[in-house]
């Protein structure tokens, strides 16, 4: 199926913004995605006429607004065919969801002198909260490097796993080359050495369909608003054997069964791991920006922007002095380039000037830019709202910016 | 000249350009243009760390007067820098603490250079202020 990109564009408003003036191109969609009416109307909807707290209570508001919340569960839990409905933990967003289990996990796994391996590609977010807790634990962190394409060197894996190790932790997608990585595979090398899994898919549910009971993965988690849905919402998906034996990490209410001075029981999942109010009306924006993507579909928006990543590549490769980083044979549309000579911060300046927004820097990966020996580059990232008329805009950008520099 | 002088100077030069093309092209050049900093200035207690680009100050007092070199990896930072020396060089530490900097405001370039650690802007203006300060102190 052809996707009717200009009925597309419609359903989202802010396509239609002027910035500076000219039309907006926005190529930052690895950074967030824009907003269909489909998911603002929901959750507008919502606080229009349903808004009130969920779970235990008696009224007729809240009672809808805990079907909102407990609907938008389900969808995520098949869209990524989870098995159990309680397997889906909202949290924050990625990050939280990764704090959440190198905590929770590691308090009932990691101890003294184990070991936890990430990647070399990794985002701040998949490092940091590793660090800590292997900081806090005695533990070491191990790193799976990544060759100069941007490939993971994924045979090394093997060797690099030990009797102390206790989980991998690994993005499906990398955030600043768009490299896909073997994440079958690399599940595979783990379980086979029993080894746990998280993979960060923060950058991959809006482009691939996910399966996680035929990844046999362990934990997976993703962020709302790089999938056309809210900021602040979330997803972890655990194991349920695991997600039960795993403590709970933060305390509050709706996470307890009975609170005694003496001792606390915890509620069931995924309840035990959602402290605090839930975030609901943005679950429920999340739940529609799913099925907002079903109704395109997955493959067909794969088909699109690999077309559109194509297209890039060849017209971004034939200007002079221009440099993509991250060439791996499997991405999804991320070009992340420099141009001889010009600073990436004058490059994003410069293009924002002519109404396209790109993002600058080293994207929460300074390890990928140590392996460069770069201090950061310039990325696009196209989304299926993106057409290859505003490709030829960039293009046209980047050697008027050029142009500028030569003198 | 006093450094409202020279601030009035570069409102009256940027009002003369059509479009931010001409702007920035500008900023090149005087990026392009500025000096910059031996390596041996470029160390990190002269860095002003953005989250983007680089930027050095180096600055001494020579007979009561403030004197400031600067350097950037990003060419417009740099020209940015080179017209913050043109307003603070040569002034007294005095001068630099009190002065209401309005130029950058008037030229346009704040609400492209937002008060964000991107650019270091604020916090360049922030470090020459800072050494206005210093200096005043032991002069």
């Amino acid at each position: 199926m052809t996707l009717d990109i200009n009925k597309i564009r419609k359903d989202f408003p802010i396509l239609q913004e002027k910035v500076h003036g000219k039309d907006l191109v926005y190529f930052d969609n690895a950074a967030t995605t824009q907003k269909p009416t489909q998911v603002i109307d929901e959750m507008v909807k919502y606080y229009y006429k349903y808004n009130s707290n969920i779970h235990r209570g008696v009224h007729y508001l809240s009672n809808k607004s805990t079907d909102g919340n407990e609907n938008a569960r389900k969808i995520v839990q098949n869209f990524i065919n989870a098995e159990h409905l309680h397997e889906i933990i909202f949290t924050r967003g990625t990050t939280e969801s990764v704090n959440l289990v190198a905590n929770s996990f590691a308090d009932r796994y990691i101890g003294e002198g184990d070991e936890v391996i990430v990647s070399e590609l990794e985002h701040h977010s998949n490092i940091v909260p590793w660090q800590l807790v292997c900081e806090k634990k005695k533990a070491v962190l191990k790193v799976l490097p990544f060759n100069d394409n941007g490939e993971l060197l994924v045979d090394q894996l093997d060797d690099l796993i030990t009797d102390r190790t206790k989980i991998v932790a690994v993005n499906h997608i990398s955030n600043s080359l768009g490299t896909i990585n073997p994440i079958q595979k690399i599940i595979d090398i783990a379980h086979a050495r029993g080894v746990k899994v998280l993979v960060d898919a923060a950058q991959s549910v809006q482009h691939l369909k996910i399966d996680v009971q035929e990844w046999d993965v362990d934990f997976l988690v993703f962020s709302g608003h790089k999938l056309y849905g809210p900021t602040g919402i979330g997803v972890l998906y655990g194991k349920e054997d695991l997600l039960n034996e795993m403590p709970p990490w933060q305390g509050g209410g709706e996470m307890i069964k009975e609170v005694r001075f003496e001792g606390t029981t915890y509620n069931e999942l995924p309840f035990k791991f959602e402290a605090g109010t839930p975030n609901y009306i943005d679950a429920i924006g999340l739940g529609a920006a799913i099925e907002y993507v079903e109704n395109i579909g997955l493959d067909n928006i794969d088909a699109y922007e690999q077309e559109l990543l194509a297209y890039a590549t060849e017209k971004l490769s034939s200007i002079d002095g221009l440099k993509i980083y991250g060439t791996a044979e499997h991405k999804t549309s991320v070009i992340s380039f420099l141009v001889d000579g010009i600073h990436f911060y004058d490059m994003g300046m410069l293009l924002d000037q002519m109404g396209i927004a790109v993002r600058t820097g080293t994207h929460c990966t300074e390890p990928i830019m140590q392996h460069f020996g770069i201090d950061g580059t310039v990325r696009a990232s196209f989304s299926f709202y993106n057409t290859k008329e505003e490709i030829d805009a960039l293009y046209n950008g980047i050697l008027k910016v050029c142009k500028m520099f030569v003198h | 000249m006093t450094i409202n002088e020279i601030q009035e100077e570069i409102i009256e030069e940027f009002a003369g350009f059509e479009d931010w093309m001409d702007k920035y092209a500008y900023l090149i050049e005087l990026g392009t243009d500025l000096q910059g900093l031996e390596e041996q200035y470029q160390t990190d207690q002269n860095l002003i760390k953005g989250c983007q680009s680089k930027v050095w100050f180096n600055a001494s007092l020579e007979e009561g007067k403030v004197k400031l070199e600067a350097d950037s990896d990003a060419i417009i930072v740099k020209g940015i820098a080179a017209l913050l020396i043109r307003v603070f060089n040569n002034q007294t530490p005095e001068d630099i603490m009190n002065a209401d900097l309005n130029f950058i405001d008037e030229i346009g370039l704040k609400q492209h250079l937002s008060p964000t650690r991107s650019n270091g802007l604020v916090s360049m203006v922030k470090q020459i202020k800072m050494y206005g300060i210093a200096f005043n102190h032991v002069k």
